[in-house]
């Protein structure tokens, strides 16, 4: 028997939790960016691990639409950071608090 | 890939070979992921996320979506990345970033609900498949015909790509088309975001606009050469 998927999926969440905690943790806009990142490739290794369990090739294609719209995300979310830098002089997230109440 | 699938169809050693790469990517992927938030130098950071990146796409061979692997070699640890180290040397921030803990107790809450998520994750979602391999062999080969379930090696029989390409050619083709509009917006949203801001107001239908501006000017702000220029005109 080849690897248990469950052991895929303690990885993926794993890598999931890390992300997430580093969103939280940092405040450095470009590395609570690459978190996200970060947690979009842990789904999208439990996507290609149930693949294999269930034996179709769905959660594969699932997977390559997740890569499109996190290549999109990345695209406009890099700009906006530009244009935050540009504004503020800064990629620290607390310096965008004009919405803070 | 030869070695993987040749090491996959061996069986009882391909097995271990598969546990072997797990344990090891595995180790690497977590190690390189908890590197990148701890890292304080941004550049260093990215590339603890390249090499995270790498890891998951031998972990998408091992899982046999060649084509993943691929792609997440191409797209991911090749543009993505490419994309956020152009960023972070156009912007100049590797400097060095302070934790900061501007809401008291932020640190230690975030560190405890990831466990907890962790916990609940691993127990509740991975708890279930901890000794299945797959869904087509739970009880014997007799069961295959029972489930209907066909199996990953069969799916790929003629390749992976093919068949992921069969898949998104045909029952997928509509969100295909519509992730390629998608990222045309994408695109053109870049763009549009990545105008400098007095460039803006070329987005804008100018309006004629009279010019008193022009006319509280002070006298001395006039340009040499605009100067030079009405005594030329004045002495001719």
């Amino acid at each position: 028997m080849a690897v248990p998927v469950g052991y895929y999926l303690v990885l993926a969440a794993a890598l999931f939790v890390v992300g997430l905690v580093g969103v939280l943790v940092r405040r450095n806009i470009i590395i609570m960016f690459m978190c996200i990142e970060l947690m979009l490739n842990s789904v999208n290794l439990t996507l290609v691990a149930f693949s294999r369990l269930q034996g179709n090739i769905e959660g594969q294609v699932l997977s390559f639409f997740v890569m499109v719209v996190a290549a999109a995300e990345v695209t406009v979310g890099l700009a906006l950071i530009v244009n935050l830098y540009r504004l503020r002089a800064s990629t620290d997230a607390d310096d965008v608090d004009r919405l803070r109440w | 890939m030869a070695l993987l699938a040749q090491t996959g169809a061996e069986g009882a050693t391909g097995a271990s070979a598969e546990l072997w790469i797990f344990l090891v990517i595995g180790a690497l992927s977590l190690g390189s992921a908890l590197a990148m938030i701890l890292m304080k130098n941004t550049v260093h950071a990215a590339l603890m996320l390249v090499v995270n990146f790498f890891t998951i796409a031998v972990l998408y061979a091992v899982l046999q979506a060649q084509f993943l692997f691929v792609v997440q070699m191409i797209v991911y640890a090749g543009a993505i990345m490419v994309l956020f180290l152009f960023v972070l040397m156009l912007l100049g921030v590797y400097a060095e970033q302070q934790f900061t803990d501007r809401i008291p107790g932020q640190k230690t809450t975030a560190l405890l609900l990831g466990v907890l998520l962790l916990g609940a994750l691993a127990g509740g979602v991975a708890g279930p498949y901890m000794g299945r391999d797959s869904a087509c062999n739970v009880a014997g080969a007799s069961s295959v015909a029972f489930t209907g379930c066909r199996g990953l090696d069969e799916v790929n029989a003629d390749g992976n790509v093919r068949a992921v390409g069969l898949s998104l050619f045909t029952r997928y083709v509509w969100p295909f088309e519509v992730m390629s509009v998608l990222l045309v917006i994408a695109a053109l949203g870049a763009m549009v975001l990545g105008r400098r801001d007095e460039d803006l107001a070329d987005l804008v239908d100018r309006v004629p606009v009279s010019e008193p501006a022009a006319t509280d000017e002070e006298p001395s702000s006039a340009t040499p050469a605009a100067v030079a220029a009405g005594e030329q005109e004045e002495r001719d």
